[in-house]
């Protein structure tokens, strides 16, 4: 096993133990961590058996396995800021209309 | 006689606010102002010039409190609403030509437009700052209005009820535009006059925030 792998494994087994504890405490809900578990569980096979990668690489007309893997994580993370971009957007709108409810509570005439 | 209400929304602006409140009581039967949280002394100097005050607990930006204003408006049974900027680059009587404009009745939304007529003394970055933001409006909404960015407007109670106003900050004067057009609101320009001093120059968009407004105004109409 490479230092590397090593690495990489007990990042992947972090935060499936975080995962696991926000869980715990309903911060999440079970289906939101089974989706944690495969992400990290698919994260530890790429990591111990590179084929794999390259395997799903070759099936999808990707060169390498290494390639796919840097493709999917941009499109995840796209995907993650896109999220987060609009749910910031809306917590925005909602703290307004609270302001505002507040401001205009005791408005009238 | 229709009432008629003007709207003020103010961000630590304690310096100009007494003056805009005095002019807005020569063109309206109230004047409401919307202290966006500001820090200073803008609600007490406000309300000791006439007006009544509402207060946003924290800062919520200029679209944020043109919302609460128009609500506020209708709530004290306002027919007619004008806003009006409160760093004093606006003239009360225009916001009356505006309120005035709207009552005779062919048209529910008025834009006070600085770029009718060549009055006024808007510097040339300004004006080239205007006609992109002009543009833009025009691509977006498929309406072309000579002054898009334009801080006076007046609508009547039936627009106002209609318009709906979601973004919190300066694209909303782009987005008055475009509920105008979605509600099929009529829509007319009259030439107003803004006095440009030093202070309201420092007060409006700056480049990297009308950058801002531009990119906000196109990520929502793409993802609406």
């Amino acid at each position: 096993m490479t230092v590397i792998q090593i690495i990489l494994t007990l990042f992947a087994a972090f935060g499936f133990g975080a995962a696991v504890a926000r869980f715990r405490r309903g911060g999440i809900t079970l289906k939101q961590l089974s989706l944690w578990t495969l992400l990290w569980g698919a994260v530890v096979v790429v990591v111990l058996r590179p084929e794999t990668a390259s395997d799903v690489a070759r099936r999808l007309g990707v060169g390498r396995g290494a390639d796919v893997v840097v493709y999917l994580s941009i499109a995840a993370l796209f995907y993650l800021q896109f999220r987060l971009f609009a749910r910031v957007e809306d917590q925005e709108r909602q703290i307004t209309r609270l302001a505002r409810e507040l401001a205009l509570k005791d408005l009238k005439e | 006689m229709e009432k008629r209400v003007i709207v003020i929304p103010a961000y630590n602006e304690e310096k100009t606010i007494a003056e805009a409140v005095r002019g807005a009581l020569q063109a309206a039967d109230r004047v409401l102002v919307v202290d966006d949280g500001s820090a200073d002394r803008t609600s007490e100097i406000a309300a000791a010039a006439g007006a009544i005050v509402v207060r946003h607990a924290v800062n919520r930006g200029l679209g944020g409190a043109l919302g609460t204003g128009i609500e506020g408006a209708l709530r004290l049974g306002a027919d007619l609403i004008a806003t009006m900027d409160a760093d004093g680059q606006h003239r009360s009587e225009d916001a009356k030509r505006a309120m005035d404009r709207v009552a005779e009745g062919d048209v529910d939304f008025v834009i006070g437009s600085r770029m009718l007529e060549k009055k006024g003394n808007m510097p040339a970055r300004r004006r080239f700052a205007q006609f992109l933001g002009n543009a833009l409006t025009y691509v977006l909404f498929r309406k072309w209005v000579t002054d898009s960015q334009s801080g006076l407007r007046a609508m009547s109670r039936h627009a106002a009820e209609r318009i709906r106003i979601r973004s919190s900050r300066m694209e909303v004067s782009s987005e008055f535009v475009k509920e105008v057009v979605d509600k099929r609101l009529r829509l007319a320009e009259i030439p107003i006059e803004a006095i440009y001093t030093e202070y309201s120059l420092s007060k409006g968009q700056n480049f990297a925030v009308g950058v801002q407004t531009a990119l906000k105004l196109i990520l929502r109409r793409l993802l609406d």
